[in-house]
């Protein structure tokens, strides 16, 4: 890649204190996003996803600690002071949460919380901000702008929460946006303009991290894709590699549970045996070789690291037993 | 015809909710969680009915369950019109119909044990059973939900969430209901582990010729677990089927968008999708 990543993540662990000592969340994920990208993080819960993604904004939850390296933009954000973090919470990297229920506040209108941002760091005057708000909605396709104004979320459908809390997060012009299972808690139906806008704004030349558990959004919004299990990275490919010949074991069985409208008989689900080892849970070798139907002794006794596979492919992956591409029909 | 009647029938079931009180005085504002709605399963039938928030196919579950009493219409069981008001008919309709909801966690005591949940639920059914012989079934019923039996002393917060989901279904399935209501019963679990589930509730439907009435939004689960589908729409059957007739060629409007929604884990498909 000629141009410097807009995110670059290196190293990166998260650790929580509990009662029961220090858990690990998330270890060495290394990972960029570029401008104009998408990346989608996935995993299933409690793979250590959305902590990974919220360690570089300075947004864990009391008793975590981030190591390692974020940078947006060549600034490090990992370690710095909550003043340099606020400039760029907002207008350098803006945050979309899965449910905008609770995104959103209940008591106050549409319009306060669009221009709270602008007004807040000064950036413009209300009346400029007001513009700024309605072309905000316009963009996310929010009909009769100024009468949502006034509003309040309780007044909008779940679809339109999602949309105005798009809109909110666009409203400082981020050049990056991290978008936390941004629509899993919608309908079908609505799903799919949330994800339209996505792209939309992945084509302005905005980055974008996604995190979500939904191979079915994976496959319509991401350029690549990384996977996580058990707080480490598995595989990270381009999205047509990852979806047509998946090389991690895990990352093969996890397509293959997902049920699908077409493309099988609709008889037996292949699911993954076993579950996932719990955080904090020890782990020797490669976590998922409890549950992996290649896994030798080597798996057991020697964590496996991110390498690249062939030349040029971009695909890396954590495994000493990679599935051969050979094995995967054309 | 002179065919076996249907192990369930729900017949013109309307469920009318009031909406916010108005002024004393004026007409109370009702809204229709479900209209006229009529659908069958035959012993051994295994029915989805697929619907966004909102459709009634929640109010659909608690109507057929005698949680929520319907305005208009009636529920059939084994031909006959079930009287959810007759408390001694009722209990042995508790035993022939059981029901298994969204949530792993909050449908089990967090102060029982696995062990005790599973043995509550057959006494309660069942009435008393001498403990040797409650054991062994409890056990019994552990093996058959693929849950080991040193799993038996846990508490809820001490299994993940497949585990608590498949508690309940044992304790759902222990007294070998006839028919099975599985309320969104996948719809909070990872995807790995919503395969088991939904491989586990097809293998114990089709062993013991349970019926299920399984809801649900996701339509591709529908797909490998019923043999008809129902799609429910602001509480009206807009079209019910054969699974492959629904989802190869169905003819209502809001049924193609539904399926045309879906997002699929195909890239290709995705962008044909997106260019349209």
């Amino acid at each position: 890649m000629s141009r410097a990543p807009l995110l670059e993540i290196r190293d990166l662990e998260v650790v929580f204190d509990t009662a029961a000592g220090a858990v690990q969340a998330v270890g060495g994920v290394s990972l960029d996003v570029h401008e104009g990208e998408c990346v989608a993080l996935v995993g299933e819960s409690g793979s250590g996803k959305t902590q990974a993604m919220l360690a570089g904004l300075g947004l864990l939850a009391g008793n975590g600690r981030a190591q390692g390296s974020v940078r947006f933009a060549g600034q490090e954000l990992i370690g710095t002071d909550e003043a340099a973090l606020r400039d760029v919470r907002g207008t350098g990297i803006a945050l979309l949460s899965q449910d905008p229920m609770s995104s959103l506040t209940p008591h106050l209108r549409i319009e306060t919380q669009l221009v709270e941002l602008l007004l807040d760091r000064g950036l413009a005057t209300r009346a400029e901000a007001r513009e700024r708000a309605l072309e905000a909605l316009r963009e996310v396709d929010i009909p009769d702008p100024a009468a949502r104004l006034r509003q309040y979320p309780h007044e909008l459908s779940g679809g339109m929460r999602q949309r105005v809390a798009l809109a909110i997060a666009l409203m400082g012009r981020p050049r990056l946006l991290l978008a936390d299972e941004p629509t899993t808690a919608l309908d079908v139906s609505v799903q799919a303009r949330v994800l339209d806008l996505l792209a939309n704004v992945r084509a302005n030349g905005l980055g974008l991290l996604l995190v979500t558990h939904d191979l079915g959004v994976v496959a319509g919004l991401a350029d690549r894709v990384a996977v996580m299990y058990a707080g480490r990275l598995v595989e990270v490919a381009p999205v047509d590699e990852l979806f047509a010949a998946p090389r991690h074991p895990y990352t093969a069985a996890l397509l293959a549970a997902v049920p699908r409208l077409r493309g099988d008989d609709g008889g037996r689900l292949s699911a993954i045996p076993g579950t996932p080892p719990r955080p904090g849970e020890p782990v020797a070798g490669c976590a998922f070789a409890p549950r992996c139907a290649h896994a030798v002794q080597a798996c057991r006794d020697g964590r496996p690291v991110l390498r690249g596979l062939e030349p040029g492919t971009g695909v890396t992956v954590a495994c000493h037993r990679p599935l051969a591409i050979e094995a995967q029909p054309a | 015809m002179s065919a076996a009647p249907s192990l369930l029938q729900v017949d013109g079931v309307s469920v009318r909710y009031p909406l916010r009180r108005g002024m004393p005085g004026t007409r109370e504002r009702t809204v229709d969680a479900l209209r006229e709605v009529s659908i069958a399963i035959p012993r051994g039938g295994r029915l989805g009915i697929v619907g966004e928030s909102g459709s009634g196919k929640s109010t659909l579950a608690r109507v057929v369950l005698g949680l929520r009493r319907a305005d208009a219409g009636r529920v059939l069981w084994d031909g006959e019109v079930v009287d959810y008001g007759d408390a001694a008919r009722l209990q042995g309709l508790r035993r022939d119909m059981q029901v298994v909801f969204q949530d792993p966690f909050g449908s089990l005591d967090p102060r029982m044990t696995a062990g005790a949940a599973v043995t509550e639920a057959l006494q309660a059914l069942r009435g008393p059973v001498r403990r040797e012989a409650a054991r062994m079934r409890v056990l019994q019923a552990f093996d058959e939900v693929g849950l080991a039996p040193a799993l038996a002393d846990r508490y809820p917060h001490e299994l993940s969430g497949g585990q608590c989901q498949r508690v309940a279904i044992a304790r759902a399935t222990i007294a070998r209901p006839r028919l099975l209501v599985c309320d969104e019963a996948v719809s909070a679990l990872d995807v790995s582990v919503q395969a088991q589930i939904v491989n586990l509730l097809h293998d114990l439907s089709e062993r013991h010729g349970m019926a299920l009435l399984f809801i649900s939004h996701n339509l591709a689960v529908v797909r490998y677990l019923c043999d008809r589908v129902a799609v429910l729409h602001r509480g009206r059957v807009v079209e019910q089927g054969s699974l492959i007739t629904v989802f190869e060629q169905p003819r209502d409007e809001y049924t193609r968008m539904l399926l045309a929604a879906v997002p699929e884990p195909d890239p290709a498909l995705a962008r044909r999708r997106a260019s349209r």
